[in-house]
This record gives structure tokens, C-alpha cells and sequence, in this order.
């Protein structure tokens, strides 16, 4: 092994430690994402696509702000 | 990608219990179990805080580090959930929460402890969602119908924020910043990480 080669691996170990620790989708993982819907219209809020996660993020998002940002929605 | 989080504002927070009132109709739970409580701190003293607590979905929880079942998952949110048909009602999560968030209800004649419940952030189980089976382990789903948790949003102080990490932390940082005081967040540090002062 060239020493090229070895002082490259070398430095990918030292870096691997680096990383963020991986927080998502651990453990048993067999549910589905919220962002699929319940398919119950009935109690489902309008506004967002079922399975568009960017609309869904951006829907919780702005429910957060009218819902719970009253400095927001106070008349200034 | 939405990381979601609680905090409680203690400023706002006038121990109405209407979040542990909201949980516990939302979701049917049991007698004896309580997803979510109020804490007062310095009770009685002059300048005495109250905080709402459940399981806060630690960015790095033990809950799921201890559990010698792994009946832990963490979804793509961030939300911290377990799986009721793999759970063995051991307790070692219970122990291991800095919140006391895990639950357990007796059941049968000489109250057996049962599975663990905690707070879903109101994002049901591995189960379907919005099925009857989900709802009977877990509660309402109330993330897949695109609502926040029932708790924050029938605080009537909204002193409980839950939803997006970055918005919650927007929305108390406004406020901090129009009343000039109230930054502590207890728990936040432990839950999240960070090292600053209000663990």
C-alpha cells in the first residue's frame, strides 16, 4: 500500500468522527411519514397536499405562526 | 426538514392544566396516566414558575438508549415514538428520562404495570395513521392531519409552543425581546443540546 493510500484513509478515519450523529428514522422505523395523511378527510386540515412534504412543513409552519404567534396577530 | 420541539414560556404559564385537559381528551387516555403535566416551581415563594412537561423528543434520548427492547423510533421530525406490541413494560426508560415522561398504567386486579405511554407529540404509533388500532395504542395522529399538538394549541396563554424547532424558538425569541425578559427555558438545553444556561 502506497503511502498516498494510507495517509488518505488515515484521514478519512480521523474526519468520520466529525459527522453530525444521524437523529432521523432510528429504531424500528416501520411507520410511515406524517406527511403521507391520514386519508380522513373529515378531520384533515386543509391547506396541504397529502405526501408533498414541502406543503405540509410549510402548512404546520404557518398554523404555528396564526395559531400560537399573538404578537403576530395583535394589531400593532 | 422540520425538526419539531415543545417549549414552555414560564412567564405565560398560569397553571390552568387546560394542555393536560386537551391531551387527555384528545387522546382517550387512561385513568392514572398523564402524557403531559404542570410543574410549579418554588411553589408558594413569591415569583413562583410553572412549566408544562411531557416527553420532550430529545434530539439524543436515553429513553431510546436504555430500552432493552429497542421499541424506540425517531421519525423524520424528530418525534420520538415507540411501538406498544414490542414494548415490555420494564421501566428502564422511566428511569433514564430526565422529564418522568414515560407512563405506565396498572391493569388487572393486582394492577400490573402495562405498556409504556408518553407523549406522540400527536403523531400516533406505527400503526396506520389515523386508524382505529392507532388511536387505541396511541392516540389521536394529529401531525398526519396536518394539525400541531392539541396541548399548544389550546394553551390559553400560549405559553406552551410546539411545532417547527426554528418557529417556536422565532416566536419566544419576539416575545423575550418585547417584554426584555423570560429567556430561561428549562429543559431546552437538556432535550436539545445546548450547553448554554437553562438546562
Amino acid at each position: 500500500m502506497s503511502m498516498k493510500t494510507t495517509i488518505t484513509l488515515g484521514i478519512v478515519c480521523l474526519l468520520a468522527a466529525c459527522s453530525e450523529t444521524r437523529q432521523d428514522a432510528a429504531g424500528v422505523g416501520s411507520d410511515k411519514p406524517a406527511v403521507a395523511g391520514t386519508g380522513v378527510a373529515v378531520y384533515t386540515d386543509p391547506g396541504w397536499k397529502a405526501g408533498d412534504k414541502a406543503s405540509w412543513s410549510n402548512h404546520l409552519k404557518a398554523r404555528a405562526q396564526y395559531g400560537q404567534n399573538d404578537h403576530a396577530r395583535a394589531p400593532k | 426538514m422540520a425538526r419539531m420541539k415543545f417549549i414552555c414560556d414560564a412567564e405565560r404559564c398560569i397553571e390552568c392544566n387546560g394542555c393536560v385537559t386537551a391531551c387527555k381528551n384528545e387522546h382517550e387516555v387512561p385513568w392514572g396516566v398523564n402524557r403531559r403535566r404542570v410543574v410549579t416551581l418554588n411553589d408558594g415563594v413569591p415569583g413562583e414558575k410553572s412549566i408544562s412537561v411531557a416527553c420532550m423528543h430529545c434530539s439524543d434520548a436515553p429513553c431510546m438508549a436504555v430500552c432493552p427492547v429497542n421499541c424506540f423510533y425517531k421519525t423524520d421530525e424528530g418525534v420520538v415514538l415507540h411501538d406498544k406490541d414490542i414494548c415490555i413494560g420494564c421501566g428502564y426508560c422511566s428511569y433514564a428520562c430526565p422529564f418522568g415522561a414515560p407512563q405506565f398504567p396498572s391493569s388487572g386486579t393486582f394492577g400490573l404495570r402495562g405498556k409504556m405511554d408518553k407523549c406522540t407529540f400527536c403523531a400516533g404509533g406505527p400503526e396506520a395513521h389515523g386508524s382505529q388500532a392507532e388511536f387505541d395504542k396511541y392516540g389521536r395522529n394529529r401531525l398526519a392531519e396536518g394539525k400541531l399538538p392539541a396541548c399548544a394549541e389550546m394553551c390559553s396563554t400560549k405559553a406552551l409552543l410546539a411545532g417547527d424547532g426554528d418557529v417556536v424558538a422565532d416566536i419566544l425569541r419576539g416575545r423575550v425581546v418585547q417584554r426584555g425578559k423570560g429567556a430561561e427555558v428549562w429543559g431546552w438545553g437538556t432535550a436539545y443540546g445546548n450547553q448554554a444556561k437553562g438546562a
